[in-house]
C-alpha cells in the first residue's frame, strides 16, 4: 500500500471515509477515487440523476481592487488572461487560462465578478503557483487572497437543479455560467451553475465548518450519490474537456489546444483591447496562421482503450508519427473507448483514420468532433 | 489443486493442465472492467510473462502467466463481456488453460491459506 500519511485532507475526508470511499493521492491531496458502487454505477449516475463530487483540493482565490472598481482588477487580471475580463457582467462567471511568455498554458481556471471583487477556482495541482503569479502580476491594484477556509462541491446532472430546489433554494433562474450566493442548510454558500462533467450543474463554494453538514444533506437525497475522481475524469472525458497537465500545459497554446473559444473579440486582433497578455505575439500569429498542431477528438474502432501516451501514426506500421493521445479511457456513456489528442495539422479533419500504438499494436482510431456526449447546460 | 500465485492470479491444476484467472481479491481492487485481450491458443510462455491484459475505465493491467506453459485454450466469454471477470471471477470469468511445461511446478505456489492471509 501507498504510504498517504503526508497528504492534505479536505473538510469532508471523514465522510468519504464513512462512506467506504477508496482514497488515492491526488495533485498532494488524499481524495476519493471511486465508493462501493464503482467508477461504472457513478458516471451512469451522474448522467441519469445527480453526483456529488468533492473538489475542495481546487485553489479558491479572491481578487479585491484597490480602488473598490471592480474594473480595475478586471483590467489588471487581463494582463495575466487572454479573456475580456472587463465585459464579465456581474454575477457571471467565465473559462479563461493564465498564459506564458511563449503562450503556453499555466493553468486553466474559472473567474466569476463578484461585484465588489473577482472570485477565482484553479486548479489544485497548481494553486500555489498561481497564487504567487497573481500576487507579482496584480499586487499594484489588487488584493489577493487564497481562501483556505472553505470547501468546494459540484452537484452535476439532470437532477441537481430539482434537488437544490426541494432541499433549500430556487436556483431554477440561473442560467449556465450565473454566480449567485444562496443560504443551503442556512449556511450562505456561493453557487455557480457549471461544472466539469457535460452536464447541467452547479459548483457549490461553503465555509469548511459547514461543509459535511451540506454535503451529508444533499447525500440524504435519494438521487445523490458520491462520485470520485474516476468517474469524475470519465464524464470530462466524455464531454470533450481538457484535463490542466494532461491535455493542455506549458508547451500547447489556446490555439493548439483547441479553445480559442475563451479568447473573446475583445481580446483578439481588432478587438477593443487586443493582446496585452503574455505570449500575445505568438497566439496572436496562430489565430491568424494556424498552428502546426491541434488538439482533437479520437475515437478507437476497437474495443481496447486507448490511454494517454499513445503515439498516433499515419500507417499501420508505426513509420510517419503524426500525433499522441494526452487522455484516453473508456466512455461509460458513449459505451467504447474514447480519447482525446494532438495530431499535426494535416490530419485534423473529421473522419481522418490514424492509428495509435498500443501495446505493439496499430490500432484504429478515428478523428472525431467533440464531445463525446451532447453537453446538457442550461443556457 | 487450487493453487494462488502472489501476482493475484489463480489455477486449478487438472492432468497437467492449469485453468487460470484473477481473484476475486484482484477483481474488486481492478474496478468494473471494460476490455480483455487473451492469448492466441498454441502460444507459449514462461512464469512471469505478460499473458493477458484487463482494462479497467480507468488503466490497464497486465495478467502474467503463472507457470512456464502453453496456452491450449482461452474463454473467449469474458472477451465478449468483460464485466464477467468482476461477477465472477474464480468461476465462469477463467482466463485460459495452460498445459504446464512442468506438471509438478504447480506444487510450489500458494494454497488457499496462504493467499488469504496474502491478501488479509
Amino acid at each position: 500500500m501507498e504510504d498517504i500519511s503526508h497528504l492534505k485532507h479536505t473538510p469532508l475526508r471523514a465522510l468519504h471515509l464513512s462512506l467506504g470511499a477508496r482514497m488515492v493521492p491526488f495533485a498532494g491531496y488524499e481524495m476519493p477515487v471511486q465508493y462501493p458502487d464503482g467508477v461504472m454505477k457513478e458516471h451512469l449516475h451522474t448522467r441519469t440523476a445527480a453526483g456529488l463530487f468533492d473538489v475542495s483540493h481546487m485553489g479558491q482565490v479572491i481578487v479585491r481592487p484597490k480602488s473598490g472598481k471592480i474594473e480595475d482588477a478586471a483590467l489588471a487580471l487581463e494582463k495575466l488572461v487572454p479573456v475580456d475580463v472587463l465585459g464579465l457582467g456581474e454575477g457571471r462567471q467565465r473559462y479563461a487560462i493564465f498564459t506564458n511568455a511563449e503562450g503556453g498554458i499555466l493553468d486553466d481556471l474559472m473567474i466569476a465578478n463578484r461585484g465588489d471583487h473577482l472570485f477565482l477556482v484553479v486548479n489544485a495541482a497548481c494553486k500555489d503557483a498561481d497564487f504567487e503569479h497573481l500576487k507579482k502580476g496584480l499586487s499594484d491594484s489588487c488584493e489577493v487572497t487564497m481562501l483556505d477556509d472553505r470547501a468546494l462541491i459540484a452537484l452535476q446532472g439532470p437532477h441537481a437543479e430539482a434537488v437544490l430546489g426541494e432541499l433549500w433554494a430556487d436556483v431554477s433562474a440561473m442560467r449556465f455560467m450565473d454566480v449567485a450566493e444562496a443560504d443551503l442548510h442556512d449556511v450562505t454558500c456561493i453557487i455557480s451553475r457549471s461544472g466539469y462533467t457535460g452536464e447541467d450543474g452547479f459548483e457549490i463554494s461553503i465555509p469548511s465548518i459547514s461543509a459535511a453538514d451540506v454535503t451529508q444533506r444533499l447525500l440524504e437525497h435519494p438521487d445523490v450519490k458520491p462520485i470520485g475522481l474516476g468517474a469524475r475524469d470519465a464524464l470530462r472525458l466524455e464531454a470533450g474537456l481538457c484535463l490542466y497537465g494532461n491535455d493542455i500545459d506549458t508547451t500547447t497554446t489556446p490555439v493548439e489546444g483547441a479553445i480559442e473559444w475563451a479568447m473573446q473579440k475583445a481580446r483578439r486582433a481588432g478587438g477593443a483591447r487586443e493582446g496585452g497578455f503574455p505570449g500575445a505575439d505568438r497566439i496572436l500569429g496562430q489565430f491568424a496562421q494556424g498552428a502546426s498542431r491541434r488538439r482533437v477528438g479520437l475515437k478507437p474502432e476497437g474495443r481496447a482503450p486507448v490511454r494517454g501516451g499513445a503515439n498516433l501514426f499515419a500507417d499501420t506500421e508505426g513509420k510517419t508519427l503524426v500525433g499522441k493521445v494526452t487522455s484516453g479511457g473508456f466512455g461509460p456513456t458513449v459505451d467504447g473507448p474514447i480519447a482525446m489528442g494532438y495530431v499535426d495539422a494535416t490530419h485534423t479533419d473529421n473522419g481522418t483514420a490514424v492509428y495509435a500504438e498500443v501495446r505493439g499494436k496499430y490500432l484504429p482510431v478515428v478523428v472525431t468532433a467533440l464531445p463525446f456526449v451532447k453537453q446538457t447546460y442550461k443556457r | 489443486m487450487l493453487k494462488f500465485t502472489d501476482e493475484h492470479e489463480w489455477l486449478k491444476v487438472e492432468a497437467g493442465v492449469a485453468t487460470v484467472g484473477i481473484t476475486e481479491h484482484a477483481a474488486g481492487q481492478l474496478g468494473d472492467l471494460v476490455f480483455v485481450e487473451l492469448p492466441e491458443t498454441g502460444s507459449t510462455f514462461a512464469k512471469g510473462d505478460t499473458a493477458a491484459t484487463v482494462e479497467s475505465v480507468k488503466a490497464a493491467s497486465d495478467v502474467y502467466c503463472p507457470l512456464d506453459g502453453e496456452i491450449v485454450e482461452v474463454n473467449q466469454a469474458i472477451v465478449d463481456d468483460p464485466s464477467l471477470v468482476n461477477s465472477d471471477p474464480q468461476g465462469a470469468a477463467w482466463f485460459f488453460k495452460l498445459k504446464l511445461a512442468d506438471p509438478n511446478a504447480a506444487d510450489a505456489l500458494l494454497d488457499e491459506a496462504a493467499y488469504k492471509e496474502l491478501v488479509a
